[in-house]
């Protein structure tokens, strides 16, 4: 009981954690390595506290198709560049004015860094949940 | 000239289709054609006025490689051997397999051998040749096995083909060298050259590996242990390939490089002493054979080693000699082989013990063996070829040059009472060949099939042989001047002039020939008395054996040397790889004196990073020495939560994120994995394994080390990172030079370290769930 309210919670906070440092990662320690990373272990929690079925109904995502979007996304930033002309995986940025935000700088490397995020959410997903439903 | 040569290899494609119709026609007769056409086509060539004749082809021009074809005298006599005798064994081949053989594939195999042969003896460009040459070997070895179902056959199969493939890849040697040495391909322009030749430091190589490759062709001493095996062919194969042509390869070729060699004594020394060695021996191992065919066998080999034995001489007599005698032998030898295969064809055996008294019964055939072995025996007769070559052998054996070289010199004085021996030992075989087969008591009762003569077709083949052997022996002249002198010119270099006689007068060569024939009749009456010789020489030393041995000796060797580290065990093979660099790093390393130490390019260091490292380093002995796996699993945690804290205090803060979570990640799988693990019991290793083990862990760990200290100590370059440092707001757009690095200025890395994530994703998804029972199945 006290794991399941206290997951509730941190849960939460591992998710926010984790968005933040995928978002940071272009100018601040982090990422889309360790952000997927974070995420996963949040989900993880997530599956500790309220067992296989319940968050399979929560989050009815297929890990394994996660993977391959995550490529993709990658591929296709990467592939990209050659409508402007550039080599591939050319990267740019632009500083756009968010209406809440203020400036924001926008990079399409952060696109690229969507897909690394999402390909390690779905391999560490993939290899914890394949090992734990066995036997 | 080109035509001539392709247009058996092209009519061998339309022979399967041919023989689908073998029910109605037998192939052969299709196929007789060819070698007849090509017989026609090259007699008109024969001629006093003979000049040589010269075409080329390109072929690979880029690599001077063409297909030049050169005929001269040599060639000419060659090529009429190979087509004449050719058209002669396909016509008795029609009689002599039965339709329901596989004729399409002896004849596929007969055209391809006869294409390759005209090659061999033809082309001037050393390349084609050995091309023409392997070509020879691989359809001698499909003709030997030609009835696969059968031991021998495959078995004399594998042996040809091993020796004379090893001959001839030393032929490919010694043809690459001189292409090196002389900058050409042609064998005229490398005669033109012979000086270059002679004078270059790979001389005695080129001509080690030409001889080797000419002598296991030959089937000379001692690598004749092929051809008696190889008589498990068909016979119309024996008699065409392993008396006329194919064994005369080894001829051919030492006699079209003797105008570069035969200035050597060298030359004379080893191709005169092999070529006597083997006519002695393959004449006095041919009387202990049983088996006509091997008798045949052995004959073929001390003929062959006869001829050798002129060619090494060097003299223009004995050229001309070698050259008659290289066709006497290809007609009496022919016929022998055919009537060998008639005799076995009608009695259904080949083993002299039970043969006997077939005169009666035989009289065609008798009497053509008796023209034959006589002729091969050298008996004083005016109307056979035989006793001409072998008196002018017994001549030239006595005319030679006096050499410098001692060895030679023994050699020559010894050369003409060996030439005695062998011909003793000739005249018994051949004696001993026809008597044993035509005359004495009749065992009918022990043959396979009552005896009858052959059919008529069978017997033209042979007896138009032995019409060539008794027009020779009556006209020895006309084959003179037109034709064999011809040969002995492209040999030798130089013009040569012979006359051919019968009778000399009361000269050393008669008297020579007498001895042969009056000790060789003693021998052969008195030869159940002397046979226990064989008992003794060679008794258990038989050259086959020492084959035999070699080749299972070498499955045996190999096969312990593979078990010997292949022993499937990983540990070993960890140690052999981690040894293996070890060793080779150590040896780079010192050779190169590539160790260096300085330490002005040290950093400082704090307390704090020793303190972390010896917590890391006692980790880590700990996790080699514990017996418990929980334990070692977390002590190994502790080494990696070890690592991020050294990441912070080297600041890396992304380093020590990411190694911070994956540890943790690591050690769950370890943990999940759990029940899984081997258990940690002390192995009853031996305690070598396990210094072993010491020694070459130690010695890695030194050796990274070292190699770390000195490329740490030897900086060659400034090092690319101040670009990052300096770009990476301007072009990458963040202050996280770590991440634009890994997302931008090295974006690709990334792409294929998420791909290689991916993949291991779905392996482990695939081999937890894809996981078959072994009952199930």
């Amino acid at each position: 009981m006290i794991l399941r309210t206290t997951t509730t919670l941190i849960a939460f906070i591992l998710f926010g954690f984790s968005i933040y440092l995928f978002l940071a990662g272009h100018s601040a320690p982090g990422g889309g390595f360790i952000g997927g990373l974070m995420t996963s272990a949040a989900i993880l929690l997530m599956f500790m506290a309220y067992g296989h079925r319940a968050v399979t109904t929560i989050l009815p995502i297929n890990y394994r198709l996660l993977i391959s979007i995550g490529l993709f996304i990658a591929v296709l930033t990467s592939v990209g560049s050659f409508l402007f002309g550039e080599p591939f995986l050319s990267q740019t940025f632009e500083y756009f004015y968010v209406p809440v935000l203020g400036e924001k700088e926008l990079a399409t490397a952060l696109l690229f860094d969507l897909g690394v995020y999402f390909t390690v959410i779905g391999v560490s997903m993939t290899i914890i949940l394949t090992i734990a439903d066995d036997r | 000239m080109i035509f001539a040569i392709f247009i058996p290899l092209l009519f061998a494609c339309f022979v399967p289709i041919l023989s689908k119709y073998k029910d109605k026609i037998h192939t052969g007769i299709f196929v007789l054609l060819i070698p007849f056409i090509i017989f026609l086509f090259f007699i008109p060539f024969i001629g006093s006025e003979f000049k040589p004749v010269y075409t080329s082809f390109n072929w690979i021009p880029s690599l001077d490689i063409s297909l030049d074809f050169y005929l001269d005298g040599l060639s000419l006599l060659f090529v009429l051997l190979i087509s004449g005798i050719g058209a002669l064994v396909t016509l008795y081949s029609i009689f002599y397999l039965h339709k329901s053989e596989r004729l399409g594939a002896f004849y596929v195999y007969l055209l391809m051998f006869m294409s390759a042969m005209l090659g061999v003896v033809l082309s001037d460009n050393v390349f084609v040749l050995y091309g023409f040459w392997e070509l020879t070997s691989i359809s001698s070895f499909l003709l030997i096995g030609y009835w696969h179902h059968r031991e021998g056959s495959r078995y004399g199969a594998l042996k040809s083909m091993l020796i004379t493939v090893f001959g001839g890849l030393s032929l490919l040697g010694g043809l690459i060298l001189l292409t090196v040495i002389t900058g050409t391909t042609s064998i005229q322009e490398m005669i033109a050259q012979t000086d270059v030749i002679l004078n270059s430091p790979y001389f005695s190589l080129i001509m080690a590996f030409i001889f080797l490759g000419a002598f296991t062709k030959s089937a000379q001493f001692p690598f004749h242990i092929w051809l008696p095996d190889a008589m498990e062919a068909p016979t119309p194969v024996s008699a065409y390939l392993h008396s006329a042509t194919m064994v005369k390869a080894g001829i051919f070729l030492i006699a079209r490089f003797s105008p570069i060699f035969n200035t050597s004594e060298w030359f004379f020394l080893i191709v005169s002493g092999i070529g006597i060695l083997t006519l002695c021996w393959g004449s006095y191992m041919a009387v202990r054979q049983t088996d006509l065919k091997g008798i045949l066998a052995f004959s073929t080999i001390s003929q062959l080693g006869m001829i050798m034995a002129m060619l090494g001489f060097g003299t223009k007599a004995a050229i001309f000699a070698a050259a008659f005698h290289i066709l006497n032998h290809a007609t009496f030898k022919g016929s022998l082989f055919m009537i060998a295969g008639i005799v076995d064809h009608e009695t259904g055996t080949r083993d002299i013990r039970k043969l006997g008294g077939l005169m009666t019964l035989m009289p065609i055939s008798a009497t053509l063996a008796f023209f034959g072995a006589f002729s091969m025996a050298g008996v004083p007769l005016p109307f056979l070829n035989g006793f001409y070559s072998k008196e002018m052998f017994f001549d030239v054996s006595l005319g030679l040059n006096e050499p410098t070289l001692l060895a030679a010199d023994l050699l020559r004085q010894a050369i003409p009472y060996l030439a005695v021996l062998g011909s003793i030992f000739t005249f018994v075989y051949s004696m001993y060949l026809v008597f044993g087969t035509f005359t004495g008591e009749k065992h009918l009762d022990q043959l396979p099939v009552k005896p009858h003569e052959a059919p008529i077709g069978m017997l033209i083949s042979p007896a138009i042989l032995i019409l060539g052997v008794i027009v020779i022996g009556l006209f020895p002249n006309l084959v003179n001047e037109s034709f064999i002198a011809h040969t002995a010119e492209a040999i030798s270099g130089k013009e040569v002039h012979k006359h051919i006689v019968f009778w000399h007068g009361f000269i050393p060569p008669l008297y020579m020939s007498l001895i042969v024939v009056i000790f060789g009749a003693g021998l052969y009456i008195y030869r159940k008395k002397w046979t226990d010789i064989y008992l003794f020489i060679p008794g258990q030393l038989s050259f086959n054996k020492v084959y035999d041995r070699f080749v299972e000796g070498l499955e045996t060797y190999s096969a312990k040397i593979t078990n010997s580290y292949m022993n499937d065990s990983l540990r070993r093979y960890v140690i052999l790889i981690i040894g293996s660099i070890i060793l080779f790093t150590f040896i780079t390393m010192i050779s190169t004196n590539g160790f260096a130490f300085h330490t002005n390019d040290l950093a400082d260091f704090s307390i704090t990073e020793v303190i972390v490292a010896l917590v890391m380093a006692i980790a880590a002995v700990f996790t080699i020495f514990t017996r418990n796996k929980v334990a070692a699993i977390l002590i190994l945690g502790v080494v990696g939560y070890g690592l991020s804290l050294l990441f912070i205090l080297y600041r890396a803060p992304d380093l020590a994120l990411t190694q911070l979570v994956v540890e943790t990640i690591t050690l769950a799988l370890f943990l999940l994995c759990f029940y899984h693990l081997p258990e940690l019991q002390p192995r009853d290793e031996s305690i070598g394994f396990k210094t072993t083990n010491g020694i070459i862990s130690i010695g890695f760990g030194l050796l990274m080390t070292l190699v770390a200290v000195s490329s740490h100590s030897s900086k060659w370059f400034q090092p690319i990172s101040n670009y990052f440092v300096e770009n990476s707001k301007e072009l990458g757009g963040g202050y996280n030079i770590v991440n634009v690095i890994l997302v931008d200025f090295r974006g690709i890395d990334t792409l294929f370290e998420i791909v290689v994530l991916g993949i291991a994703a779905l392996a482990i998804y695939g081999l937890v769930k894809l996981r078959y029972n072994k009952e199930a199945e």
